[in-house]
């Protein structure tokens, strides 16, 4: 196996990580319209994933960063290629980001609504546009013989790539009811547990017409395995929800994700990104690749630290695998600590804490 | 094209936008975590409840902070593929390796540290808690150090090959990329400023406390000796890492300078106005020249020193702009003219970042000696300390009432120095470098993405920009007021370290068997 070959591979594993992590934390940021009543039940949402959402990020991070470092041209094209669409996961990331870090840090039911309606489109926008851009990329764009993408933002709402969104965002919601079953506590437990059946279905109808629309243009042998996995994956994750096993029902919805896009990766090879215009200037994983010095210092430093974080970070998960319910969500802390701005002449009187109804 | 809106200048504003925003964060959590965990550790050492409120004190501001800082990390790493598509199509073999490094080794630790640290107080020992921050801290400097090698390859490109086929850069030695002396002095200039950056925030928020306390005891009103400890401690914690930061900062400045002198004397020669060369060549204290005719028509030197800084000699030859032009242009083509970066920015951009570098070491050496320990003050003047220190000029001597007041808003001022200088410092180095983006190898016009139109370019100019402006207000106003309202006295360390508890621990899986129902010590 050539080495771009392993990097193929690597960095379907990176994807895959993220989609498998961050796809759980957005459909949570997505449940905290659909599913939680009142406030407090949506910081119980939001403190599922509190402690591991930003390091679940980096794995779009290192995704990013290995496919500039072993594929320069795929890492060139690909983000000047969907440039707006890029633009708005950025955005989103950005806001969701201080959204988590923010929203409890100052009183007041205007600044929480705020956050928490940047928090629930935030995570509903990305899921959406990452399936989209998946579709596009497994489809082909317009790519010309420089390698550049040459189509317009309208060549990448194709109704194939639509639906890839859709599939994205309504499987990442499913994997974060799934998780929300699993980690919380009381009724909430219960209305994630029954809102995950509703969603598994739609997820599946949508799922299985978008990897057979996938299968029938680029299939092969591989890819077909691994429909057939994804598939069997979610109905399982479907039949385990309703019989109450949680661990089981997250770890097959998390199969279900890891699948698609194994399937959609393994439809794309050896191609990175195939052109639409000429199969001959389409990318690949020998023409979009560095130096076999790079791949093999890279390779190195994958091999010894991937699993360093694989470990490190499923340590966290440990510590933090306590279920939590609303009787865990403490009053605003800061409501105490941050008092008014301080009036004329500095004085510091402790302020009232401002009325937050739900 | 109109050079105002070609594509390349509205990809460098953009570039330029988001990197001096990302940096005003970035030093703040390089410093501030790391002296929020030596807080932490003297308060796991020593049990002292001042360490405990100042760590969480810090630490709150530390978090308002990292938050912005990771979130703009985002766009610097995408935006190369985005606005810089040639770039990274002919650097990618080398510039990527760093790159993917950081986010491998670097990124992971400060992400999932700081979750861990975030919600941990109330689930990991305290040293274990402890040690999380020690472990975001190392994350965010081994993340400076990838990210400053590869912006060390552009200003000094080693270790790489041009392929023969492709006209690319490829990568040769990775050992040279990671560790040539470009790096290690950027690094090392680098850190030193962000620590002083983060030293000068808390000796601004430490100054504002005291000194409001001071005030209100003057009005006769009660304070909280609790904050008043926990504050003076930050702010005598502070000033030393200021005063060895600062120091640090004009060492290694002045060891990046001498790199800088040989691999790219140009913008050494634009830093200075220096415009024909000059043995001894002066060190230029103010001037005002005429870039189209290239020369100063105002001058204010120090002989010498600027071949002292250049090459440790008081009487080398420091060539001049127009010398390195006309050299360039010989060796690359073209016009000298074309190889002039912006000199009055490049002249004015290394004043500021010098002078308000310095100006807040000063502050940070004055404020040391005011505030010295009660050994060096006679008897009758030294404060206990939980209250606030007298500024003494000498054992016996106070400042007098009005140059107190200003002692202390001197104080508050020095935190908004260090920002400036490093905005500077950035706009200098990237500015004197053009017109390359890889010195010597790729021009920054050649580097923009030929796929992207002006639209979509400005569509994401204006976007971004609007975003961090209104981000800015958010976080300057939390900051501020969490600033203000200080550390919380009432809190109380934990009674009991909490206990690691592994799945055979009580009530099997689900540990806190008696208190199942307590909340969360911490939540979003």
């Amino acid at each position: 196996m050539h080495l771009h070959d392993v990097w193929f591979i690597l960095i379907a594993v990176l994807w895959t990580g993220y989609f498998f992590l961050e796809g759980f934390d957005f459909g949570v940021g997505v449940l905290t319209r659909l599913l939680a009543r009142d406030e407090r039940e949506r910081r119980v949402l939001i403190n599922t994933i509190g402690p591991v959402w930003d390091g679940n990020e980096v794995w779009l991070l290192t995704a990013g960063g290995a496919t500039f470092a072993a594929f320069p041209d795929w890492y060139a094209t690909l983000f000047s290629g969907f440039y707006l669409p890029l633009f708005a996961i950025l955005v989103c990331l950005i806001v969701r980001g201080v959204a988590f870090e923010y929203r409890a840090k100052r009183d007041g039911v205007r600044w929480k609504r705020n956050w928490e309606q940047a928090i629930f489109w935030t995570s509903l926008l990305p899921a959406f546009l990452w399936g989209v851009a998946f579709a596009d990329i497994v489809r082909g764009v317009p790519i010309d013989r420089h390698k550049e993408y040459a189509g317009g933002l309208l060549d990448l709402l194709h109704p194939y790539a639509l639906l890839g969104g859709l599939v994205t965002l309504t499987l990442f919601t499913f994997h974060g009811a799934v998780f929300t079953a699993l980690k919380t506590l009381g009724p909430i437990r219960e209305r994630a547990r029954a809102l995950a059946g509703r969603l598994g279905l739609l997820t599946a109808v949508l799922a299985a017409a978008f990897l057979v629309w996938t299968q029938a243009g680029t299939g092969n042998a591989r890819s077909l395995a691994a429909l057939v996995l994804a598939v069997a994956a979610l109905l399982g994750a479907l039949a385990l929800n309703r019989a109450g096993r949680e661990g089981w029902a997250f770890t097959c919805s998390g199969l279900t994700v890891a699948a698609a896009v194994g399937m959609l990766f393994l439809a794309l090879y050896p191609d990175v990104m195939p052109s639409t215009l000429d199969p001959a200037w389409s990318l690949t994983v020998a023409n979009a690749a560095s130096s076999a010095y790079t791949l093999r210092i890279m390779t190195w430093v994958a091999v010894v630290f991937t699993p360093l974080v694989l470990l490190y970070q499923g340590w966290t998960y440990w510590v933090f695998r306590r279920r939590i319910g609303v009787q865990h969500i403490p009053a605003p802390a800061h409501a105490a600590a941050v008092p008014a701005p301080a009036g004329p002449a500095g004085t510091a009187a402790p302020a009232e804490p401002a009325a937050d109804r739900p | 094209m109109d050079l105002a809106l070609a594509p390349e200048t509205i990809a460098r504003w953009q570039f330029g936008i988001t990197t001096v925003y990302h940096f005003l964060f970035v030093p703040l959590t390089i410093s501030l975590s790391a002296v929020t965990a030596g807080l932490e550790t003297a308060w796991v050492r020593t049990g002292k409840e001042k360490y405990f409120h100042a760590t969480r004190f810090w630490g709150k501001l530390f978090l308002i902070n990292i938050a912005m800082g990771v979130v703009t990390g985002i766009v610097q790493e995408f935006q190369f593929g985005m606005n810089w598509s040639d770039y990274s199509r002919f650097v990618g073999d080398v510039f990527g390796a760093p790159l993917a490094m950081e986010a491998l080794i670097a990124f992971f630790f400060e992400s999932t540290f700081i979750g861990l640290w975030i919600f941990g107080w109330d689930r990991l020992p305290k040293r274990l808690h402890c040690a999380a921050i020690w472990m975001v801290s190392l994350g965010t400097v081994l993340s400076a150090y990838f990210i400053l090698a590869a912006n060390s390859w552009m200003q000094h490109p080693v270790g790489y090959a041009l392929d023969p086929a492709t006209g690319r850069a490829r990568l040769t030695d990775i050992g040279a990329v990671l560790f040539q002396n470009t790096a290690l002095a950027q690094f090392a200039h680098t850190l030193t400023a962000a620590f002083l950056t983060g030293a000068a925030f808390m000796v601004g928020i430490a100054s504002y406390h005291l000194w409001r306390t001071r005030r209100l005891q003057e009005a006769g009103e009660a304070a909280d000796p609790k904050r008043t400890l926990a504050m003076r401690t930050s702010l005598r914690v502070a000033l030393v890492v200021a005063v060895v930061a600062g120091l640090g900062t004009a060492v290694s400045g002045d060891s990046l300078g001498k790199v800088m002198f040989r691999q790219q004397p140009m913008k050494m020669a634009a830093a200075e106005a220096l415009w024909d060369k000059e043995a001894p060549a002066p060190f230029s204290v103010f001037a005002v020249g005429d870039v189209a005719k290239g020369h100063n028509t105002v001058a204010v030197e120090i002989p010498g020193l600027l071949s002292f800084l250049a090459h440790s000699d008081f009487r080398s030859e420091v060539p001049g702009v127009n010398d390195v032009a006309a050299a360039e242009a010989a060796r690359y083509g073209g016009d000298p003219k074309d190889y002039l970066p912006n000199v009055p920015v490049a002249y004015w951009g290394f004043r500021w970042m010098i002078g308000f570098g310095m100006t807040s070491f000063a502050c940070a050496l004055a404020g040391l000696w005011l505030t010295r320990s009660r050994r060096w003050v006679a008897p009758g003047k030294r404060t206990a300390p939980d209250e606030v220190p007298r500024l003494m000029l000498t054992p016996t001597r106070e400042l007098g009432p009005a140059l107190t007041r200003w002692g202390w808003r001197v104080g508050i001022l020095t935190m908004g120095f260090p920002l400036l200088a490093n905005s500077w410092g950035w706009i200098f180095t990237e500015t004197g470098r053009q017109p390359w983006v890889v010195f010597g190898l790729m021009r920054t016009s050649d580097a923009v993405s030929p796929g992207v139109s002006l639209a979509e370019q400005l569509t994401t100019l204006i976007g971004f920009t609007l975003l961090y402006a209104a981000l800015a207000v958010v976080e300057v106003r939390l900051l501020a007021t969490y600033a203000k309202a200080g550390p919380v006295t009432s809190e109380r360390p934990p009674e009991k370290d909490p206990v690691l508890r592994g799945p055979g621990g009580p009530a099997g899986g689900d540990p806190d068997g008696e208190d199942a129902d307590r909340p969360l010590a911490f939540a979003y």
